[in-house]
């Protein structure tokens, strides 16, 4: 479950952010091979974000698929596995997309 | 579980130096550790290696910089000038952060990984399902290298400070770290444990980290590589179910062959899948009980002591 530990990350980089004001959604970009499950980020972060400006906030995770380029051939294609190889038949393979693990953004309520 | 964000105060973890018998808890971001506190914040996506760089430039500067408002522009202005009290609404605002989750520890395995290099120590990483035989291998290693090649070893466990005390009567100075419920070391606790461990000049330092094949693949350390250990007691089909750890190895060593006879287990089929999520990766058959196979794993470990490490390109810390 180290999901809790990432999740503990992003409440920590977004507060940073937020700096005391209310947080009402993040979006996360997260690649099918990041070895993050989102399920289990999302289960994480209700409790984590509670008593904290996130409180609340949607959690929108986008998840990125696995996109590789084979260094043999240079054909490019979806990678839904890490151990699948290209059709040429060669696993060299630089992984383009999928192991994104980012915060693209926090949408911040405003009382002016 | 997680000490960035205050949320795992009630963390056990703490670091033991086997050698003074000083115990210190551990905490993450405390005042005498590296201090490195603005730069995921503003995520510059990218090479990890330049995000201390642009962290320290833009240090303060996120509020005015780095928010892009979308949608109602005409609200840009008004939190930084709050000058409109007669204007009240509920408004929102999109901010764009661009951050990786993981910057600040990879930011830290940068600067760990650097220190190795101006010293000339090969740093290695080796993680295992628990049991495999990390902390068997180690001793049989120490034993028999600590006439020629200088080691030092940094033992992870959740808890109990037995495998540090295998290590230290096997000669080799060591520092062990309780993660307490973390079940990965971070860059942060190797940054801590180095200052105690205190490795000479191109020695090894073996960082064993907690017997988990899954979240210790996602958390640089500062390593040149890490070494799977994966033992013939297990499934042949490991590397298949976690591949992202054996993607991430430069090294898988076959643990226990001696069992081999006992055991329903095809070497061959190991080293193929092993080969389907990493066709680059090196592996060496060996059993730490009985010694067979170990002079190939010393002969990479020779070859890659006193520096000779950093002359191969590595590109196995890049990140999307």
């Amino acid at each position: 479950m180290h999901e809790l530990g990432i999740t503990c990350n992003i409440v920590a980089i977004v507060r940073e952010a937020a700096n005391g004001r209310k947080v009402s959604r993040v979006t996360l970009e997260v690649g099918r091979h990041s070895g993050i499950m989102a399920d289990a980020l999302a289960f994480c972060f209700e409790v984590v974000a509670r008593h904290t400006e996130l409180d609340g906030a949607t959690l929108d995770i986008r998840e990125v698929d696995g996109h590789a380029r084979c260094l043999a051939c240079g054909a490019e294609f979806a990678a839904s596995t890490l151990y699948e190889p290209c059709a040429c038949g060669s696993r060299r393979l630089l992984l383009l997309k999928g192991e994104e693990l980012k915060i693209k953004t926090m949408e911040l309520e405003e009382v002016d | 579980m997680c000490g960035h964000c205050g949320c795992g105060k009630t963390t056990a973890a703490s670091i033991l130096n086997l050698q003074t018998g000083t115990h210190t808890a551990l905490e993450h971001g405390a005042p005498d550790s590296i201090p490195h506190h603005h730069e995921h914040q503003h995520g510059h996506a990218g090479h990890h290696g330049h995000a201390e760089t642009h962290a320290h430039r833009h240090e303060h500067q996120h509020e005015h910089s780095h928010q892009h408002i979308h949608g109602d522009t005409s609200h840009v202005g008004h939190e930084l000038e709050n000058s409109h009290p007669e204007h009240r609404h509920l408004d929102t605002s999109v901010v764009e952060l661009e951050a990786r989750i993981l910057a600040k520890n990879d930011a830290l395995a940068t600067k760990n990984r650097a220190w190795f290099a101006q010293w000339d120590i090969l740093a290695l990483n080796l993680v295992s399902s628990p049991g495999a035989g990390k902390t068997t291998l180690l001793e049989r290693t120490i034993r028999d290298l600590k006439a020629e090649l200088k080691l030092f070893v940094v033992e992870g466990d959740q808890s109990t400070a037995r495998d540090g005390q295998r290590i230290r009567a096997a000669g080799a100075p060591v520092v062990q770290v309780n993660t307490g419920t973390g079940c990965h070391l971070e860059a942060d606790m190797v940054a801590r444990v180095l200052r105690e461990l205190n490795p000479s000049r191109n020695s090894i330092v073996m960082i064993e980290n907690v017997g988990n094949l899954v979240c210790p693949a996602l958390f640089d350390l500062g390593e040149w590589a890490k070494v799977v250990v994966l033992s013939v007691t297990e499934g042949e089909d490991k590397p298949l179910k976690y591949p992202h750890m054996f993607r991430a190895a430069r090294l898988m060593v076959l643990n226990k062959i001696d069992l081999l006879p006992h055991v329903e287990f095809d070497t061959e089929h190991a080293a193929s899948h092993a080969r389907q999520v990493n066709p680059d990766i090196v592996i060496l058959p060996i059993s730490a009980r009985t010694g067979q196979g170990l002079d190939a794993w010393y002969g990479w470990l020779r070859a890659l002591s006193g520096g000779r490490a950093s002359l191969i390109v590595d590109n196995r810390h890049r990140r999307a």
